[in-house]
């Protein structure tokens, strides 16, 4: 019984809470165009976002593309088809690994970086001091702030794969052998635009939801050390958790 | 109840004069009541003080009168608009012919002094750089921070900070200032600097200023009308030195700082020596 009601209200709150969210969104989306106005503010959150995420991201690019290139040779050379190696690792990393890995990685590194950041200007009272001056919070703050992750997180996702195919082409052709122009030519001979597009997509979808998740824990924090930490945690767990739901629907739509 | 002590012996306000009218509101959080039947009236070009123990909602009064919050009952009328009827796009037109200094400076972090008083300036008009500069440089110098203006608000001081913010209030000329609680955790030096440049904003600028806040001494020497609040409504109003002869218990406590009163020392309890013969918890 008691289960039953604290299944209720857990529905209760979660919808309840995922109607804030999308309230919220749609409050940012009508502040993009006069935040477009001022190119300055997402020029510096796109810095802040992803220029400041690069390190992290190639380092765990590299790393998950020599990964890759070791399990990947390893299977095909069962089944005696390590040429095909190239087109495996290529795939894997457009379609799956880089936007996923990168959207895990985002959260962690920017997504709490933003709502720390924003959790702390609402506890020191620097958002209502926009307010009073007449200027909008959501546009002086929170539009370039989602704006500028969205933007970020596909050339984040991009610059992954690309050293994760420079990885696996590390281990696979320089270390394992395999024959360079095959690795190559037949990931040029199977990868198409429409993984590709699958990749940008899925991308732009986890950007914009990690961004907006961020920003919104951050905006909405309550204004206390504790607030903002707990604040910090959510953007984690929910953008992790949304990230591979959302993979496996957009994963479902493109096959 | 009681009615609140009325030593109010300047003439009475005009109706263009008030600048800020608070008329019998009534504002509840969770069901418990902030305010029942406040009335305060903020007259042109007078500096007002808004007193009472922690916890009368001071914060909540300034609240209402910049327009975040709506009373439940009763009217705010700033500058001639009532606060519950103005939509948002007037309430922000409102509030730039306001200013507001925080209690913590609410400076901006991430830009620098020169940046901060520049904000408002930046965001409401399309003054060339060289007047901005100009702007901003006079301000700081009002407040005596000219030379802090490239420093970034984490290397500025608490009092330094608050001049700054108050750079920042009044740099697009307002007619009403307010001030929340600006003498908190100051240093001597730093709270009389305050108290100086709140009486100069006043005098020099003909601002009308509403000052929050506990500090009865440093208050009495710069307001010119005042209110005590207590359990949510005014209960003494008048000028400082009116209500330093006060006769009511209430005025009397918070003038003196007697620790037991009409506000009680103690938070509602139970019995004493029955809570520490149980064993329940806590």
């Amino acid at each position: 019984m008691s289960n039953g009601r604290n299944g209720n209200g857990l529905l209760l709150e979660g919808t309840r809470r995922m109607g804030a969210v999308f309230l919220f969104l749609f409050k940012i989306l009508a502040q993009c165009v006069p935040a477009l106005g001022r190119p300055g503010l997402i020029i510096a959150q796109i810095y802040n976002a992803g220029a400041r995420s690069l390190i992290i991201i190639m380092l765990s690019g590299l790393f998950v593309g020599m990964v890759l290139g070791l399990q990947g040779f390893e299977l095909l050379q069962r089944f005696g088809s390590e040429e095909a190696l190239g087109t495996a690792a290529a795939l894997g990393l457009l379609k799956e690994l880089g936007p996923v890995v990168t959207a895990l990685l985002f959260a962690g590194r920017a997504g709490t970086a933003l709502t720390s950041e924003i959790g702390l200007m609402r506890a020191t009272d620097q958002l209502t001091a926009m307010e009073i001056m007449a200027v909008d919070p959501l546009r002086y703050v929170a539009a370039p702030r989602f704006l500028g992750g969205l933007l970020a997180m596909p050339l984040l996702a991009a610059t992954f794969s690309l050293i994760g195919l420079f990885g696996a082409q590390l281990i696979g052709v320089q270390l394992m052998g395999v024959d360079k122009g095959a690795f190559w030519s037949q990931m040029q001979g199977s990868v198409g635009m429409s993984d590709i597009t699958e990749g940008i997509v899925k991308s732009v979808v986890f950007g914009a939801t990690c961004s907006l998740i961020a920003v919104h824990e951050g905006y909405n924090a309550e204004p206390t050390a504790a607030g903002v930490g707990l604040a910090t945690t959510r953007t984690v767990v929910a953008s992790s958790v949304l990230t591979l739901l959302l993979d496996y629907v957009l994963t479902a739509i493109f096959l | 109840m009681t009615k609140p002590d009325s030593l109010q012996s300047a003439s009475p306000a005009r109706a263009d004069d008030v600048v800020v009218d608070v008329r019998d509101v009534h504002y509840a959080v969770n069901g418990r009541a902030i305010f029942s039947n406040l009335d305060i009236k903020v007259r042109r070009g007078r500096i007002t003080a808004v007193m009472g123990p922690s916890g009368t909602g001071k914060t909540t009064l300034l609240r209402l009168i910049t327009g975040q919050i709506v009373a439940d009952k009763g009217q705010v009328v700033v500058l001639g608009s009532d606060i519950e009827q103005a939509k948002t796009s007037e309430i922000y037109a409102l509030r730039k012919r306001m200013g507001m200094l925080f209690q913590n400076g609410a400076l901006l972090t991430d830009i620098s002094v020169f940046e901060n008083v520049a904000f408002p300036v930046r965001e409401h008009t399309d003054l060339p750089e060289p007047l901005i500069r100009r702007l901003v440089l006079t301000k700081l110098q009002a407040v005596g921070l000219r030379g802090a203006a490239q420093l970034m608000p984490t290397e500025l001081s608490g009092g330094m900070a608050r001049r700054v913010a108050l750079a920042r209030a009044i740099v697009m000329d307002p007619e009403i200032l307010i001030y929340d609680e600006p003498f908190v955790g100051l240093d001597p030096i730093s709270l009389g600097v305050i108290q100086r440049l709140i009486k100069q904003m006043n005098e020099a600028l003909g601002i009308t200023s509403v000052v929050v806040s506990h500090d009865v001494q440093e208050l009495a020497a710069i307001a010119d009308d005042s209110y005590l609040l207590s359990g949510g409504r005014v209960v003494a109003s008048g000028t400082p030195s009116e209500l330093a002869k006060s006769d009511s218990e209430v005025v009397r406590q918070f003038m003196t700082g007697a620790a037991d009163g009409p506000v009680a020392f103690h938070y509602p309890a139970p019995d004493l020596a029955q809570q520490l013969l149980t064993d329940d918890e806590p």
